[in-house]
């Protein structure tokens, strides 16, 4: 029986492709940050939050990624921020070669920190490397405190954690210690914000951490 | 979620592999999927299996090698197997630990089928 020995990575093709985003992003001494959750966590609304109270201190641009429409486009368009919508057409994460098209819509030189706004899904961005700095997910207390073990490998990938829609803690079964010991168990180095997009709680203190990281 | 679009890379990457009048002689693909890679391998299996359908690669079974997930204790260096969602050395309870595998998804090699290659 004849083998042919292949040993190379499934997705290396976008890894190669993830790479060069890199290296472009670098090259443009661009932070990227690229934003993951389950659907309706507030990815959008973190963005929309962080244009609205950072004032123009950040020099901020946003890639969207949407199984359809571009309606979250719309709504940071309205901010006088640059933005590109990505539609995945059913595709349920980013792949590098889609940020790489979407990138090339922006003048990166006007850019310090740029977000890509994943698809919203807590298992398949986690395999796709998009060429970012680092991931930070969002996870809303409606959605319970049992995220961070159900999804362990988005956890253990990201380097912050964005806990949002705090201000409806008094009607949802959430524990927010609970949530913070699960994803430290999964992710010690996690950086941990508790945010309201509602009332802006929170939100100050993600924009500084932000800004020194650029 | 995302088997179909890991499917079919591993197909492209087998198409690399194969001069055109081999086509057809492939016996199995052999993958090794970390059991921390978040894939489904029975999905993975269904959708590798409806790719090839009337494709050159028809009759091609996906032979899975799961990995277990392998940790390194930063602490006191010892090496071991762990069950996710829990990152702590089952030797010194730290936190402080490097995955070394359980991660990856990887095309190891392709078998070809003898009858097809001996009519070369």
């Amino acid at each position: 029986m004849s083998v042919i020995t292949v040993e190379r990575k499934v997705l290396e093709k976008n890894d190669i492709i993830a790479a060069e985003n890199r290296k472009k992003f670098k090259e443009n001494k661009l932070l990227v940050v690229n934003l993951v959750s389950s659907p309706g966590s507030g990815k959008t609304s973190v963005i929309e939050k962080t244009i609205s109270l950072s004032e123009n201190r950040l020099k901020l641009g946003v890639i969207e990624g949407d199984v359809q429409t571009d309606l979250d486009a719309q709504r940071v368009e309205a901010y006088n921020v640059p933005v590109v919508q990505i539609v995945t057409n059913g595709a349920c994460h980013l792949e590098a070669a889609l940020v790489r098209d979407a990138y090339k819509k922006l003048n990166l030189d006007e850019l310090e920190i740029l977000f890509i706004e994943n698809v919203g899904n807590l298992v398949c961005p986690a395999a796709y490397d998009l060429g970012e700095d680092f991931k930070v997910l969002i996870v809303s207390t409606t959605e319970g405190d049992d995220k961070p073990l159900k999804y362990p490998a988005m956890f253990r990938n990201s380097s912050a954690l964005i806990i949002n829609k705090i201000d409806l803690l008094p009607y949802v079964n959430c524990n927010v210690e609970n949530l913070r010991n699960n994803a430290l168990t999964i992710n010690p180095s996690l950086k941990i914000f508790t945010t309201s997009c509602t009332t802006g709680e929170g939100v100050n203190e993600w924009i500084d951490w932000l800004a020194s990281k650029k | 979620m995302h088997e179909l679009s890991i499917a079919q890379s591993i197909i492209d990457l087998v198409y690399q592999y194969l001069p055109e009048k081999n086509f057809g002689a492939v016996k199995s693909v052999n993958v090794k999927i970390g059991k921390f890679s978040n894939i489904l391998t029975d999905s993975l299996e269904f959708c590798f299996d409806a790719l090839i359908k009337d494709s050159p690669l028809q009759g091609a079974s996906l032979k899975i090698k799961n990995i277990p997930v392998q940790i390194e204790c930063l602490e006191c260096k010892t090496i071991s197997d762990i069950e996710p969602p829990i990152f702590l050395c089952p030797n010194c309870n730290s936190s402080s630990i490097k995955i070394i595998s359980g991660t990856e998804m990887q095309v190891v090699e392709i078998e070809l089928k003898d009858e097809i290659m001996e009519e070369k």
